[in-house]
């Protein structure tokens, strides 16, 4: 379980995956990449197996849940799906504005 | 976090594209990315406080800017164009520092001891296949990314700090990444100390979209560039927008037109409506853009979208005709509140001071206190007020509202109704003091050449549009309205000179 603070970096425990926290819950969640626990960047990775059924993730991509709770960005890509809860994270539509600069 | 992790997403997404400058001879964005590794060693190595750029824009501008947050040192950008007392009395405020600079700007420096030379060519290494460079960055947000120096168009410049976490919120806030095509360039002309041109040069290149600089503005050159490098898209302040509008329009109907330039954003000052208009006219083919924003909010907080600009133009409803002249709707991940004077929120169409809140936001200056309210608001000095669909009209400075007798007079209507006047081509309302009625309203106004027009018959037209105590006491005509190289009207200057034409009372 992880409290999921806008700004902080998780990092996959079993692929290349990493993550900025856009938006978060009040409460811990969970986090995982590759079926895995994410944990802090920077700190050790946790054990356990890749579970790459899923489509990995894309640089620069917005994932969020389906309650709308929980928005990361994608800083790093990787073969491991992201997911909070047993449930998949899903890829963001972007709707984007017109660029003004 | 760290600009410089935007910076390396957009090296490891579309390191090979050309991140500034033209296809065949700019930066890529891995040499900006490797360049800016070894900017920050040297900054490191110089113990410094500050990286200072006391120059125009180049491709050693992001090098810059990045190195500077590698380094984890504020990166100020200077106008290099204040005289040197001016300069170096900031140079002295953010000293020890090092500076990007040409060579021939080192004799303009008093106090050399304390100011390290960095020249433009030297950040651009030839080759640097070789050397390593540790991505080391501080991941802190509230380290200082950027120091900016206020025009100063009121007393001493104030420095406005942007944290890394204020500037990473906007990129991440208002532009999707790697969103721009391959064929996308963005021609920017706001120089570098401008926060426009950080934004621009920020947000372009997270987008992926290559950056044409165009160092000092010109409108002919800015035409011949969009045409050569098929620029996509660009950002213009009002002044440029007009001289821009004028080219194209003496270039008669053979005009080749910008055929390239799918989108035109414009801020930082008032947009006459005839410019706009005549912009439209002439671009059929390009998306326009108004942006809303301070330096102290990083950028543009609210904006009015190309679709919202046709809407506007073609509709039949005055309330919706009308927002042709808002900034539009603020950017999803920003609020905007009305305040009257003790900040308490008002309802809408009622005019007060424009408050707002966000991620963006700093609102704050190096060695002052904090302006942000303890909920985070930031009152902006600007008067406005939202219209009940939530579109955003400001009407400029508070500090230059004209207060006469008793009555709060906001100089931004009687100047969009003046520049309405065929023969009028700017126009500034000013408040000169008064015995009688505190503040008297003088309309400063340049005429089209050629032209001349009666001073009652203008004072006639500003009364057949607007109430009758908005109509000018007096009208001053002037070759032109003074302006600093931004395009923001400096009204202290017009006051100054026209001082003689109160009656020696001070308010």
């Amino acid at each position: 379980m992880a409290l999921l603070k806008a700004g902080g970096r998780w990092a996959s425990s079993v692929c290349d995956t990493e993550v900025i926290v856009v938006k978060g819950p009040e409460d811990e969640v969970s986090l995982t990449c590759g079926g895995v626990d994410m944990v802090e960047a920077g700190s050790d990775p946790l054990s356990g197996e890749l579970d790459d059924s899923g489509d990995g993730t894309q640089l620069g991509k917005r994932y969020v849940d389906e309650e709308d709770t929980i928005e990361v960005l994608c800083t790093k890509p990787g073969a491991g799906a992201l997911g909070s809860g047993g449930n998949a994270l899903q890829l963001k539509d972007a709707k984007p504005l017109p660029a003004s600069d | 976090m760290n600009l410089m992790m935007l910076l390396e997403m957009a090296a490891g997404g579309f390191g090979d594209r050309v991140a500034v400058g033209s296809l065949n001879s700019g930066l890529t964005v891995k040499q900006i990315f490797d360049n800016a590794g070894l900017a920050a060693q040297r900054f490191r190595n110089a113990n410094v406080e500050n990286v200072a750029m006391i120059d125009m824009a180049s491709p050693s501008l992001p090098i810059c800017l990045f190195g500077a947050s590698w380094a984890g040192l504020p990166f100020v950008p200077l106008n290099y164009r204040l005289t040197n007392q001016e300069l170096n009395s900031l140079l002295e405020r953010i000293s020890p520092s090092i500076a990007l600079m040409q060579p021939d700007t080192q004799e303009r420096i008093s106090n050399a001891s304390k100011v390290h030379p960095v020249m433009r060519d030297d950040l651009i290494a030839s080759n640097h296949t070789e050397i390593e460079i540790s991505t080391d960055w501080n991941m802190d947000g509230e380290d200082t990314a950027i120091l900016l120096f206020t025009s100063g168009t009121t007393g001493e410049p104030k420095a406005a700090v942007l944290r890394q976490r204020h500037l990473v919120s906007y990129i991440l806030g208002s532009v999707d990444f790697m969103s721009a095509g391959e064929e996308e360039a963005a021609l920017i002309s706001v120089p570098p100390y401008h926060i426009a041109g950080i934004a621009a040069t920020l947000s372009n290149l997270y987008a992926g979209r290559r950056v044409v600089q165009l160092p000092e503005f010109d409108a002919k050159k800015w035409i011949e560039l969009v045409r050569s490098e098929s620029v996509t898209s660009a950002m213009v302040v009002p002044t440029m927008l007009s001289r821009i509008v004028d080219q194209l329009v003496s270039e008669g109907p053979d005009s080749q037109g910008l055929p390239t330039l799918r989108a035109l954003s414009y801020g930082g000052g008032k947009m006459p409506q005839p410019t706009i208009e005549t912009a439209l006219e002439i671009l059929p083919d390009t998306n326009f853009v108004n942006a809303y924003g301070l330096t102290e909010t990083s950028s543009t907080v609210s904006l009015l979208g190309p679709e919202e600009h046709r809407d506007a133009f073609s509709s039949s409803d005055n309330s919706v005709r009308k927002r042709i002249s808002s900034v539009g709707r603020p950017l999803p991940t920003i609020e905007v509140s009305i305040r009257d004077e003790e900040g308490n929120e008002l309802p809408s169409d009622e005019p007060g001071e424009i408050w707002v809140r966000g991620e963006q936001v700093s609102g704050e200056y190096k060695g002052l206190q904090l302006t942000l309210t303890e909920d985070g608001w930031f009152p902006t000095h600007d008067g406005g007020w939202l219209d009940s669909g939530g579109y955003l009209f400001v009407t400029g400075r508070i500090d230059d509202v004209i207060v006469k007798g008793g009555q709060n007079i906001s100089p931004g209507e009687i100047e969009e109704v003046l520049l309405q006047h065929p023969v009028v081509t700017d126009a500034a309302a000013i408040g000169v003091p008064d015995q009688q009625w505190g503040e008297k309203i003088v309309a400063t106004v340049v005429l089209h050449q050629e032209h001349e027009a009666a001073e009652e018959e203008l004072k006639s037209y500003v009364k057949e549009h607007l109430r009758s105590n908005r109509t000018p006491d007096e009208i001053v005509f002037l070759d032109e309205l003074p302006y600093n190289e931004t395009g923001k009207l400096l009204r202290r200057v017009l006051k100054e000179k026209l001082v003689d034409l109160g009656d020696g009372s001070t308010i």
